[in-house]
């Protein structure tokens, strides 16, 4: 019986039944005579009548009523003193749910139980006011943040301190570099006292040095002050070295909920369970040309692996290749590669046939992780185009060794070169 | 840190706030920001420029040369005996905190949805340092007002303020609690569509015209006595009034009209707390 107090009591966060709905499109003339009909249903005591829980979520495709479910049906909890790093493909809620817990907004259903007091870095700098000094912002900040005045005055020396702007804290912050505004930011944050912290990918920022700086505060929150973190990042290195448990959210439910190294691996899970983007069949290019397959063996890879593909294209008249390229362009739409798939052998057979296929392999992929799409070039005498987005793979971040944190990508160039080299 | 003992909660997220739990226990937790706000807003007003708060000055003086000039000399309307530009500016200055008070309250959730979309504190805070940072404006202008005063005392004008003068507090009082209601109101209503904010720009300027602040009461009575109530039942009526007359010796006062602008705006500021307590919960993602 104790034991079970014992356990009830170190729960920091325990969401029951939590979901979120958001209205698709735009809020006008159109959503009102809605919006009659839902405060009708409430004043007969009702339930909405647009929601009908239970009903299987149509994110990718358009549902009839316009309403979308960022949350469904969430329940977890979270013990106190862990770290907890929330993954998920964008969309999938994380967002919505550190909105709920930090107050932000409330959710539709369900409710979720704190204890102690929450403190939420959805993102740095909130409220700060470009007109006052760093040493004004600092308060103002803190406040908003629901620091007392004594509190944030006995702390003022370590934030200047971790932000490093000692010599321009009494200049406006306009003045400040973006660097040294967002260092200033995230250490009135990683000074809040709160039991429970809620950070939203804002280490995305500054940097590297500072990067490091950021993540190894929030560590020491979690391991040494024994404070509850709640952390959503994309980067799965960053969860691992600070988190000792992990959520994966997907289309808005928690697909799994364990620890950090597990939760990486069941995202890593989802990531390839994505069929129709490594593999296309009977896409239309246009009236007369069809590709009939185009598929990559991989959804994601580590860096220097390689990737296999099938290409077959089909036509109803004959159609001579004159050029055919894959492309490969990264999350910027910025191009990372051109692989020419021209020879004699390919011009050859469609001067014969309407049909052409071949399978290939992309040697030792030197790309910085990160997600990329394949996109392909046809030039012939029935098309002259570039088509992107065909397909899309990822990019995945290797483990250091020795327990060091990869570089951000924003300092890494667009290559990953093979190297090695030894210490003497 | 140790584990906390007890297994009950210290907060509940849920969907509806309770109808009646206005958290003012929260904003009171959290008056430094209050403070640090208006702090800002004064700061951030006379930053840069040269004569800093002395601009307070000028939109209450212009307006009141130019309300001599047309509603005074032009048109030639009864200031109750009083000189021109006295009268008008006790309304102006009066007129201007109410309707500061109001316009910038109504769009608070709008003006703010950046930050309230990023983290969680009394929304409650955010109008309530509008109404304090008006107040120095506001006191500002009454500084420009007693200066007046003294002027035409010293010329010998036959006027002079009375013991009702000690109304003053309750009158500001009155003011911030119209003019935030009436805001928080409007704010509530406009988060979702915002019709409504089209009304209140004009409106305000509308109700000033249905308020006694370029004519007196007494005027309007005698020349209009079918619409008059109109004018009488404007709960911002009874307190120019009221002002007029702890001032400046002139204006009818009533304990009945003081009463009645207590009662409509104690339901006002109520019923404008409620709202926007129901609103700001999601709000965010409607705005």
């Amino acid at each position: 019986m104790t034991d079970g107090n014992e356990l009830m009591s170190r729960i920091a966060i325990k969401a029951e039944g939590l979901s979120k709905v958001y209205q698709l499109g735009e809020i006008g003339t159109g959503t009102i005579s809605r919006d009659l009909e839902r405060w009708w249903a409430r004043l007969r005591g009702r339930d909405d009548p647009f929601l009908r829980i239970g009903e299987p979520d149509k994110r990718f495709s358009k549902g009839n009523n316009g309403l979308i479910w960022s949350l469904k049906e969430l329940n977890f909890e979270v013990e106190q003193g862990d770290a907890v790093g929330i993954i998920g493909r964008n969309g999938a809620g994380k967002s919505t749910l550190l909105k709920i817990l930090s107050r932000v907004t409330s959710p539709t259903t369900g409710s979720a139980k704190v204890k102690g007091r929450i403190a939420s870095l959805l993102e740095v700098g909130t409220g700060f006011h470009p007109e006052l000094t760093g040493r004004e912002n600092v308060f103002l900040n803190g406040a908003i943040m629901g620091m007392r005045h004594a509190e944030i005055k006995r702390k003022f020396d370590q934030i200047v301190d971790f932000a490093g702007v000692e010599r321009y804290i009494d200049t406006p912050v306009k003045r400040y570099s973006s660097g040294m505004y967002v260092r200033l930011a995230f250490a009135v944050a990683a000074h809040l006292d709160s039991e429970i912290l809620i950070v939203d990918e804002v280490l995305a920022v500054g940097d590297a040095e500072f990067q490091k700086k950021c993540l190894g505060k929030m560590g020491e929150v979690s391991t040494r002050e024994g404070r509850t973190v709640l952390f959503v990042s994309h980067n799965m290195e960053s969860i691992r070295s600070l988190c000792n448990q992990g959520m994966v959210l997907n289309n808005g439910q928690v697909l799994f909920n364990g620890s950090a190294d597990e939760a990486i691996r069941a995202y890593a899970g989802i990531a390839a369970d994505d069929l129709q983007l490594i593999r296309l069949e009977n896409h239309q290019l246009s009236a007369e040309v069809c590709l009939v397959n185009f598929e990559i063996d991989q959804a994601s890879l580590y860096s220097h692996q390689d990737l296999d593909f099938k290409l077959s294209l089909e036509s109803t008249l004959k159609n001579n290749i004159q050029s055919l390229a894959l492309f490969i362009y990264d999350a910027f739409e910025q191009k990372a590669a051109f692989i020419d798939l021209r020879c004699n052998d390919l011009f050859n057979r469609t001067a014969l046939t309407n049909t052409v296929a071949l399978n290939g392999c992309l040697k030792n992929i030197p790309l910085i992780p990160g997600k990329y799409k394949i996109g392909l070039h046809v030039q012939s005498n029935l098309l002259y185009k570039d088509f992107f987005n065909l397909l899309q793979f990822e990019v995945l971040q290797k483990e250091m060794t020795d327990g060091l944190l990869p570089y951000p990508l924003q300092v890494r160039g667009n290559t990953e070169m093979e190297y090695s080299f030894t210490i003497r | 840190m140790k584990p906390l003992s007890d297994s009950t909660w210290d907060m509940e997220i849920t969907p509806h706030n309770k109808m009646l739990d206005l958290k003012l226990k929260e904003v009171w937790q959290y008056r430094d920001l209050l403070w640090l706000l208006v702090k800002r807003d004064f700061v951030s007003f006379y930053k840069q420029t040269i004569l800093g708060p002395l601009w307070f000055f000028i939109q209450p003086i212009f307006t009141t040369i130019i309300f001599t000039f047309i509603f005074g000399s032009l048109a030639g309307m009864s200031t109750d005996g009083l000189p021109q530009p006295l009268f008008y500016m006790a309304g102006i200055t009066c007129w201007n905190y109410f309707a500061d008070c109001l316009n910038k309250t109504s769009t608070v959730f709008k003006d703010n949805a950046g930050i309230f979309g990023k983290v969680y504190f009394p929304r409650l805070i955010m109008p309530l340092s509008i109404v304090a940072s008006n107040l120095i404006r506001f006191a500002v202008q009454m500084l420009l007002f007693l200066l007046m005063i003294v002027y035409y005392l010293a010329v010998g004008k036959d006027f002079g303020p009375n013991w009702y003068i000690l109304l003053f507090p309750f009158l500001v009082v009155l003011m911030a609690c119209l003019g935030l209601g009436l805001g928080l109101m409007i704010s509530a209503m406009t988060t979702k569509y915002r019709d409504l904010a089209f009304l209140v720009t004009f409106g305000v300027q509308l109700l000033m015209y249905a308020t006694t602040v370029i004519y007196p009461l007494s005027t309007a009575m005698q020349k209009f006595p079918a619409y008059a109530w109109i004018i009488e039942y404007n709960p911002m009526t009874p307190v120019m009034e009221t002002f007029r007359y702890g001032f400046l010796g002139k204006g009818s006062f009533s304990w009945e009209g003081l009463g009645w602008c207590t009662g409509i705006t104690m339901v006002i500021s109520l019923l404008g707390m409620i709202l926007f307590n129901k609103v700001e919960k999601t709000f965010v993602d409607t705005v």
